[in-house]
């Protein structure tokens, strides 16, 4: 249907192109096209690296395609290592939307995870739906307020929020191991100090079918919500307006101090989850395992992703393939495991800098018709 | 269960095949030499194998089964004790046909190892730690751990001997048990040369935190302390600091000599290449392997470095000495009358903790002469 109206004489004397039918098709492609080749770089450049230490680039994107994605096994463990990076990027990529570059996600992660076993040990003999309902708001309430507080520091007191996310991630991992050492130690556990476990009845378990926890589920509906949220609401139309320009947006009279304050909180509370679901699916306690660096990749994973929550997904899985095929790569190859650490570094720096090229090339003319 | 492990079988045949494929001209180690081998045993440490500590002990503990025909090693570093931990072991087992494992970390196994053990029954996992239980964990599990509290005491007894301030030092990860019986069994050998000799211990709070094991090296030397030992994972920093600083350093975990050749005194050092090539010999041989593997000394789990060049002859005789009371067995480096060092009682007179004493697995205080807190 589309094909018959392309052609058609505008008003303004130009032919209609598919472009003006498809503006997001243009921009997908655009996207699409760009990360794609940079990618392709990425693995040239990584290969050439892995040829001058002497070892075989076929053998090594062979064992990662293995490790990765070659078997239903390598599938699961690469669907469970980027379960929790959905969330802790989604606590870079929607303040990125407002302009704002928060780092510090893993301490919302931390304490989520404490807040989550904090309230499960009191609530023991409680029915489990509604404890792991109670668990997940302890964890997303404790992750909203961290990061909404770096929200109200930015807006109200002119703090800069990379700076001071990041110096909470430290005080909440402090603050973290002081309450599990301190006041919510079990006394049982000796020389690794925890909280008392949540109990079986209180974990949440695997997604039926396979050896994947519910976080990858909850990971993939929070993404899916936050791009409907950002990108089809009036709400999302305001904080993008304030990311764009936020002189222009206050002459709109949109409101971007509350704006500010309940999307940094929501951000929190992603990171929060993760957190909650760190204890309820994985350690059942909390302990000094939670600071495991999940909220470090997240913000590796929002930049590759160009902040939009979509494709947040993607690329999550390919970073959580490459971790999966890490620890192959090191056993089949003798390489150390800064290797997968290389290869993430030229992603990132490669996929940065792939940003210029934005704009510059004419994909509407991919469509037929001239460009704009 | 059985459902799992068919499928892997099926999908190791797949990925060999697809393996096999990509390695175009054999430039790719075909799967071959992994299931050629009677046996395949992984190891799985917490941090890089070359730290100058806990993880390097364990890297030069397995390094013995290479030299074992038929025997395959099979090892992974920097992974950490979330579900990275339990991944890695099924994918030793699934892909490389493990039958051994090792994971090494202490935090690797409640729920970790647990949850993979309880998935593979007929796979076998020996934890380093004392954590097993044979009421509470399966048979295919197992713990190992060895009494190097003992050769800590030798190290304080060498330090007490060098040290010209009186004042030793002690760098420590955490409050718990295992490592306030290092700083008590340092700190008691060191005033047993010299009973007006203190001990200030610093505890950074983490097992590795580069940063902070340096600032508390440097406070240290800046206190007096002129011999400083450690418990933390690796072990370069402290070493490397103290030595700068001038002090004399005594190791532990692995041997750091060649971090500072002149100021190492002797260490604490963990054999695990006796308990790894017994474990797998057992195994090649169909024998049971054991749940609850510990010894000391004189079982040689443990042992001392090698003394150093700044180690006076008074030193080596007082160490030898009590070493050799050690190697006969039932030496208790804890014991009455002891107090701690806020005056309360401890041990009271005529009781003593042979190594094995199942109440050192919970000591919660620090000994009179160490300068420090707990909390």
């Amino acid at each position: 249907m589309a094909n018959g109206v392309v052609g058609t004489k505008l008003p303004s004397g130009r032919s209609l192109i598919a472009a003006d039918l498809f503006p997001s098709l243009e921009r997908f492609a655009e996207t699409a096209a760009i990360s794609l080749a940079a990618l392709a770089v990425s693995a040239i450049l990584f290969g050439l690296f892995i040829f001058a230490v002497g070892k075989s680039p076929i053998e090594l994107y062979g064992l990662m395609y293995t490790g990765g994605f070659g078997t239903w096994f390598s599938w699961q463990n690469t669907l469970q290592r980027a379960a929790p990076l959905l969330l802790t990027a989604l606590c870079v990529a929607i303040p990125a939307r407002l302009g704002l570059v928060v780092i510090g996600g893993e301490g919302a992660l931390v304490l989520g995870g404490v807040a989550t076993a904090a309230i499960a040990i009191p609530a023991q003999g409680a029915p489990p739906m509604i404890a792991i309902a109670l668990m997940a708001a302890a964890g997303m309430m404790t992750g909203g307020l961290w990061i909404g507080f770096v929200g109200f520091l930015r807006h109200y007191r002119g703090v800069n929020e990379t700076i001071s996310s990041l110096l909470l991630a430290y005080i909440a991992i402090a603050l973290m191991n002081h309450l599990v050492e301190g006041p919510l130690r079990d006394p049982a556990s000796l020389n690794k100090p925890s909280t008392a476990a949540v109990g079986d009845a209180f974990m949440i378990g695997s997604m039926p079918g396979m050896d994947v926890h519910w976080g990858l589920a909850v990971g993939v509906v929070a993404c899916v919500a936050t791009w409907v949220l950002m990108e089809r609401t009036t709400f999302g139309f305001a904080a993008r307006i304030t990311g764009g320009n936020i002189r222009a947006a206050r002459l709109q009279g949109i409101p971007v101090g509350q704006l500010i304050l309940v999307l940094t909180a929501l951000a929190g509370a992603f990171a929060g989850l993760a957190g909650m679901i760190e204890v309820a699916a994985v350690h059942g306690r909390a302990n000094a395992s939670l600071i495991a660096g999940y909220g470090y990749t997240g913000i590796l994973v929002s930049f590759l992703a160009r902040h939009n929550p979509l494709a947040i997904i993607p690329v999550a899985i390919l970073l959580g393939g490459i971790s999966a095929s890490g620890g192959l790569i090191q056993r089949r190859m003798g390489l150390p495991d800064a290797t997968v650490l290389v290869l993430q570094g030229t992603l990132f720096v490669v996929i940065l800098l792939s940003e210029t090229f934005y704009g510059r090339w004419k994909f509407g003319a991919l469509f037929g018709g001239d460009a704009r | 269960m059985s459902d799992i492990n068919r499928f892997s079988r099926r999908e190791i045949l797949k990925s060999t095949g697809t393996a096999l494929a990509v390695g175009t001209a054999g430039s790719l180690l075909p799967f071959g030499p992994a299931l050629a081998a009677d046996l395949t045993v992984g190891f799985i440490y917490v941090g890089p194998k070359d730290d100058y500590g806990y993880n390097q002990a364990h890297t030069e503990g397995a390094a013995i089964l290479k030299g074992m025909p038929g025997v395959k090693l099979v090892e992974e570093e920097n992974v950490p004790e979330t579900v990275a931990v339990q991944k890695s072991m099924e994918s030793m087992i699934n892909l490389d046909g493990a039958s051994l494992l090792f994971p090494t970390s202490f935090g690797y196994f409640d729920p970790h190892m647990l949850k993979v053990a309880a998935k593979f029954p007929k796979i076998q996992f020996r934890h380093c730690g004392g954590l097993w239980n044979k009421d509470k964990h399966p048979s295919n599990t197992g713990s190992y751990f060895g009494y190097i509290g003992m050769a800590q005491y030798l190290n304080g007894i060498v330090a007490g001997h060098t040290s010209k301030s009186k004042k030793i030092g002690f760098v420590a990860a955490k409050p718990i048990p295992q490592v306030l019986l290092n700083i008590n069994s340092f700190t008691l050998g060191a005033r047993s040369v010299d009973p007006s000799i203190t001990c200030q211990v610093i505890f950074t709070g983490e097992w590795s935190l580069a940063v902070k094991e340096a600032e508390a090296t440097n406070a240290l030397v800046n206190a007096g302390v002129d011999v400083i030992t450690m418990h933390v994972d690796g072990l370069k920093v402290v070493v490397e600091t103290a030595a700068r600083r001038g002090a004399y350093v005594c190791g532990y975990h692995a041997n750091q000599s060649k971090l500072a050749p002149e100021k190492y005194l002797t260490g604490a050092e963990w054999n695990w290449s006796k308990i790894y090539k017994d474990f797998v010999e057992k195994m090649k041989a169909g024998k049971p392997l054991g749940n609850f593997v510990r010894g000391g000394l004189a079982e040689g789990f443990v042992k001392s470095s090698p003394y150093g060049p700044a180690v006076s002859a008074a030193a080596r005789k007082q160490a030898d000495a009590v070493r050799a009371k050690m190697m006969k067995g039932g030496y208790s480096v804890i014991k009455g009358p002891l107090n701690d060092n806020k005056g309360k009682t401890v041990v009271s007179s005529g009781k003593a903790y042979v190594e094995t004493a199942i109440e050192l697995e919970s000591m919660n205080y620090l000994v009179e002469g160490v300068v420090g807190s707990t909390s």
